[in-house]
């Protein structure tokens, strides 16, 4: 028998049919929207006089816009409004379950789908939004799509689709203590360069990625985006199982047992080839700090801001040049002397409740520097209560940070969560584009400890040697 | 979905690489529920300086510019976030073909489904085209689709591949979904075949 991939165990039996150009018309299991990508598609088919094929395979929930403080009065900004109320009614239309704002299972739609047993080993999912990478943690496909395919899910549940290339990202042995999945995705980055992962789906692999939670693998497929591969996966184990068991829109008894055995076929064989191989090892891994204005430009928190002159060929020293400008940084500059106005721990990247004890972890007992303004804003409503009932909440409120309601929030800044021009922030989300989180805001990705601990000292540290 | 079969255009230069989207068309302008009315929000960032006014040196602040219909560009454009919003914006202000030695994938793909026409050409190509661009005032390329042909105004010509399918959406205009509706049948006997056999792939999520 042939050696295959864990993608190509998933793709195979998505195939409806295949032209002879490799034109691929493919399944798609499980389809989630949110408010921003999705009300053109809606509409789209509104005017086409179309249905959705299978309503009940969508689940919808607004999380970019909504505000993270009291929602009781509602959304300020009219336009927010408009677009989640959109929301809203195109779902009651067309028979659609949604998590409105209210509910408390609402949250940022990568970390709920998770986290209500809707994400499934071995399925096709999409979402009119890049980060559904992190889905691939369970050992599932999952892709980010443009709102013309969202209308194409929505009618069809299928889209068409050529074979990607594969491509094994291997990080052998085990990371510090001190780090975590989002320094491994971030070293990842830079090394294979934003676009290195394009055209390919991507499987992590060996021991340090297995030994990582799911959380830490949802944080390490989450960014795959960020690399160029449209999808990241890590093949199912007990550590996925034990996760999804129990969950309220998994399957159980016989459907759980029957899921389960059919789920442990999800990997790959030995001897199974993949386009491209890619290895690290796991001790060569500091905590990773951004520099410039994408997430590979980035160096452990024991480097310094490169010389744009170091770089050999024009269009990196250029882009070198113009991302230290906008960052306002010197070349030569040590990492851990760059000082912090704002610190920002969420995102679809680093928002559950394990990103929220790691930093709680850090604040305990310590304070916010002076001067420095801290965000922790959970990834879903579920998440906030449980970490509420953990103390979580009261550990960041008396170093002074503030603790929010659920949602994107300075991820994007499309609600009222915003960089102001000039200000610096450590931020455990995934894009340190120019503007990302405000326009003329300065963006370092980092992990939560290490945001956590550059809350409290004002700049970043080495939390490897950090009482 | 319009048509593209050939297409003659100003080309307008933006020399950057991994131009994202997050800068073709900032979050601000993400809040409209409708399609068009988005090349208010273009490069919203990049057309004005810091206090406001307009960059001289960005190319929809030069004259000359002003009818592009082609943008030149660099490697990874259109990295980032998902949104259909950037190739919408870039259409709504005329844009109908990009060229760059490389696109990010979701980005390339929302370009088809809009009828804009993304190019890849390889860099000395890219780098020719800027050498032009930067010579003379105005510089007109016409792109012919079924020939996979760019010409320069001194008739000089040179290919680009593209794929097949790809290609015959656009020269004709097709719906994707109509295309795959036709397709009924065999999505219905795959769902009948799946529900059979992973019948906990077909549980409805119910509220
Ligand atoms: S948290 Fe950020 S990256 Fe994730 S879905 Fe929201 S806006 Fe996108």
């Amino acid at each position: 028998m042939a050696a295959h991939t864990l993608f190509d165990k998933i793709w195979g039996p998505h195939v409806v049919s295949e032209e002879s150009d490799g034109t691929t018309l493919l399944y798609i299991d499980r389809h989630l929207v949110h408010e921003v990508t999705s009300p053109q598609a809606f509409e789209g088919l509104k005017l086409a006089g179309r249905r959705p094929r299978r309503p009940g395979a969508t689940l919808a929930v607004p999380d970019h816009n909504v505000p993270t403080t009291d929602r009781s009065a509602g959304i300020a900004d009219p336009l927010s409004r408009i677009q989640i109320e959109t929301l809203e009614q195109h779902c009651a239309d067309f028979g659609i379950t949604l998590f409105s704002m209210h509910d408390v299972r609402q949250g940022i739609v990568h970390v709920i789908g998770p986290e209500q047993g809707l994400t499934l080993p071995g399925m096709t999912i999409v979402c009119g939004d890049s980060h559904t990478s992190t889905h691939g943690a369970f050992g599932a496909l999952a892709f980010g799509i443009g709102t013309s395919e969202v209308e194409h899910v929505l009618a069809t549940q299928c889209l068409i689709q050529k074979r990607p290339q594969t491509m094994e990202i291997r990080v052998d042995g085990l990371v510090s203590p001190h780090c975590s999945a989002k320094d491994m995705i971030l070293a990842i980055i830079g090394a294979i360069g934003t676009a290195g992962g394009t055209g390919y789906v991507v499987e992590y692999t060996g021991e340090a990625v297995r030994s990582l939670s799911m959380e830490g693998r949802m944080t390490l497929c989450n960014m795959s985006i960020e690399g160029g591969a449209r999808a990241g996966m890590i093949a199912p184990d007990e550590t996925t199982f034990a996760y999804i068991k129990g969950r309220p829109m998994a399957p159980s008894a016989s459907l759980w047992t029957a899921a389960v055995q059919d789920w442990e076929k999800l990997c790959t064989d030995p001897g199974a080839a993949y386009d491209r191989v890619v290895t690290l090892q796991g001790e060569d891994i500091a905590p990773q700090v951004t520099w410039g204005t994408n997430p590979g430009m980035v160096t452990g928190v024991d480097g310094k801001v490169p010389d744009p002159r170091s770089f050999a060929d024009e269009e990196t020293r250029d882009a070198t040049t113009r991302a230290l400008d906008y960052m306002a940084l010197t070349p030569g500059t040590p990492i851990v002397e760059i000082p912090i106005d704002r610190v920002f721990i969420g995102s679809c990247t680093n928002s559950r409740i394990e990103d929220l004890r790691l930093a709680a972890s850090y604040f305990k007992g310590r304070k916010v520097a002076s001067g420095v303004q801290a965000m922790v804003v959970p990834g879903s409503g579920l998440i906030k209560k449980q970490a509420e009932d953990e103390g979580l909440d009261a550990v960041f409120r008396a170093a002074g940070a503030e603790w929010r309601e659920s949602g994107c929030s300075m991820c994007l800044a499309m609600n009222a969560d915003v960089l102001r021009p000039g200000e610096r922030c450590a931020s455990t989300s995934n894009r340190n584009f120019e503007g990302r989180q405000g326009k003329g805001g300065r963006t370092h990705l980092v992990s939560p400890a290490m945001a956590a601990a550059a809350a409290v000292t004002g700049h970043f540290v080495d939390i490897r040697h950090w009482a | 979905m319009e048509a593209f079969t050939t297409h003659t255009g100003q080309v307008a230069p933006l020399d950057r690489v991994d131009v994202d989207t997050d800068q073709i068309i900032p979050k601000q302008y993400l809040k409209t529920i409708h399609r068009t009315g988005l090349k208010e929000g273009l490069f919203a960032d990049w057309r004005k300086l810091a206090d406001g006014s307009p960059d001289p040196d960005f190319f929809m602040n030069q004259p000359q510019y002003a009818d592009a219909s082609i943008l030149l560009t660099r490697d990874n454009f259109g990295c980032g976030s998902s949104r259909e919003h950037a190739p919408w914006a870039l259409l709504d202000y005329g844009i109908r073909a990009i060229l760059a030695p490389s696109f990010a994938e979701i980005f390339y793909n929302n370009c088809f489904q809009n009828s804009i026409l993304p190019i890849v050409l390889d860099s000395q190509e890219i780098q020719r085209l800027f050498d032009h661009v930067s010579a003379a005032d105005r510089f007109e390329l016409t792109i012919d689709l079924a020939a996979q042909t760019i010409s320069t105004p001194q008739k000089s010509s040179f290919q680009f591949s593209i794929d097949p399918f790809r290609k015959q959406c656009l020269l004709q205009g097709l719906d994707a979904i109509g295309l795959t509706l036709r397709r009924e049948k065999d999505i219905a006997d795959y769902e009948a075949r799946r529900k059979q056999n992973t019948p906990w792939l077909f549980q409805d999520l119910c509220s």
